[in-house]
């Protein structure tokens, strides 16, 4: 299945090549300055917080992949760390910590409470994170693995590495709906 | 101990409490007919020594008339012992409330209510304890829907940043 883009011709003039270049050459750069200075706020709701207090610490070592400093206010954070369950009184007060954090920012589903429920499969837990806020990395488990964790960070990089990143972004990104 | 409790509250208020037994644990335990609740809770603190509440909670047997039973845990510090009442209540009617006995039983009357639904009269505070007031139906009924989903809600203004959300006049 092809899609619109592999028809259409692509016309580029000069100036917007040599824009693109560079923007690629920044992109490439913020990007790489971005996935290597993560700097997380745990949303620690849960037994999962053991597992990532042990990440934290000395054997698994996410310093290494330059996540190493918790921040304990969501305005000084990049990666929103929900571990944990939510439910659903505590729904909205996660939503407003998401609102809080600077632009760019990304979420990572710790654990299958936060990415699914779980087994909390009744009338108190959210049915995922999902629901509220955009996730980015969803890691399984119960609790997971820091190896899971680990992992997780590292693709986290990678699709951050991907993305476009610009040095003046004065745009504002429109907030998801709340759903259910 | 606990045997000579009972045999004093059947003798003291006869019509009131009915159907003495022992429990599996040991505890002793005794049926209470609800409009008289209060009363032998009263009895049981002034004259018998059971000055706590450890727990209050009430059980859904769906399809029986009358459908939920009130659970009184009655705990006596100065002689370590136990009594269990158990109080018949229909579908709709209402429980008086014993917060004038025990004043930890406050927080378990609002449990009741919020998870069964049952209308505690004369509760100081009579709100829902652990879901958010604009929760439907009681999550601990039996015909409570398995999967039974409630809409997520805005977050509440706080009034008080302290105490958190709820009447100025609570203590």
């Amino acid at each position: 299945m092809s899609s619109d883009l592999d028809t259409l011709p692509v016309i580029a003039t000069r100036r917007d090549e040599a824009q693109s270049w560079l923007q690629k050459i920044v992109s490439k750069g913020v990007g790489w300055g971005r996935k290597y200075s993560l700097f997380q706020y745990p949303f620690v709701t849960a037994c999962c917080g053991m597992e990532y207090m042990s990440l934290q610490m000395a054997r698994y070592d996410l310093d290494r992949f330059g996540a190493a400093a918790p921040r304990f206010t969501p305005r000084q954070a990049d990666l929103l760390m929900v571990v944990g369950t939510i439910n659903c009184k505590q729904a909205p007060v996660l939503r407003r910590v998401y609102e809080q954090m600077a632009e760019p920012k990304w979420v990572m589903a710790f654990g299958v409470c936060a990415s699914s429920g779980g087994f909390y499969d009744n009338y108190a837990t959210v049915q995922g994170i999902d629901r509220i806020i955009p996730v980015d990395v969803y890691v399984p488990g119960c609790p997971p693995r820091p190896e899971q964790v680990i992992d997780a960070i590292i693709l986290l990089q990678k699709k951050i590495q991907d993305q476009p990143h610009k040095l003046f972004d004065r745009e504002k990104p429109p907030l998801p709906p709340a759903g259910r | 101990m606990s045997k000579a409790v009972i045999d004093a509250l059947v003798q003291r208020l006869p019509e009131a409490v009915y159907d003495p037994y022992v429990g599996v644990g040991g505890d002793d335990c005794a049926f209470v007919r609800r409009e008289r609740i209060v009363e032998v809770c009263r009895a049981l603190k002034q004259d018998l020594g059971f000055d706590m509440a450890p727990y209050v909670t009430a059980v859904d047997y769906l399809g029986q008339t009358p459908r939920f039973e009130v659970v009184y845990e009655c705990y006596s510090t100065k002689a370590n012992a136990r009594v269990r009442l158990r109080v018949k209540v229909g579908e709709g009617e209402e429980l008086p409330s014993v917060t004038s006995v025990w004043r930890g039983a406050n927080w378990f009357e609002r449990y009741v209510f919020d998870m069964y639904g049952i209308p505690v009269t004369g509760h100081p505070d009579l709100r829902r304890l652990l879901m958010y007031p604009e929760f439907e139906g009681n999550p601990l009924r039996k015909d409570y829907p398995l999967r039974g989903r409630q809409p997520l809600v805005p977050e509440r203004e706080i009034h008080d940043i302290f105490r958190g959300p709820g009447p100025a006049t609570r203590d």
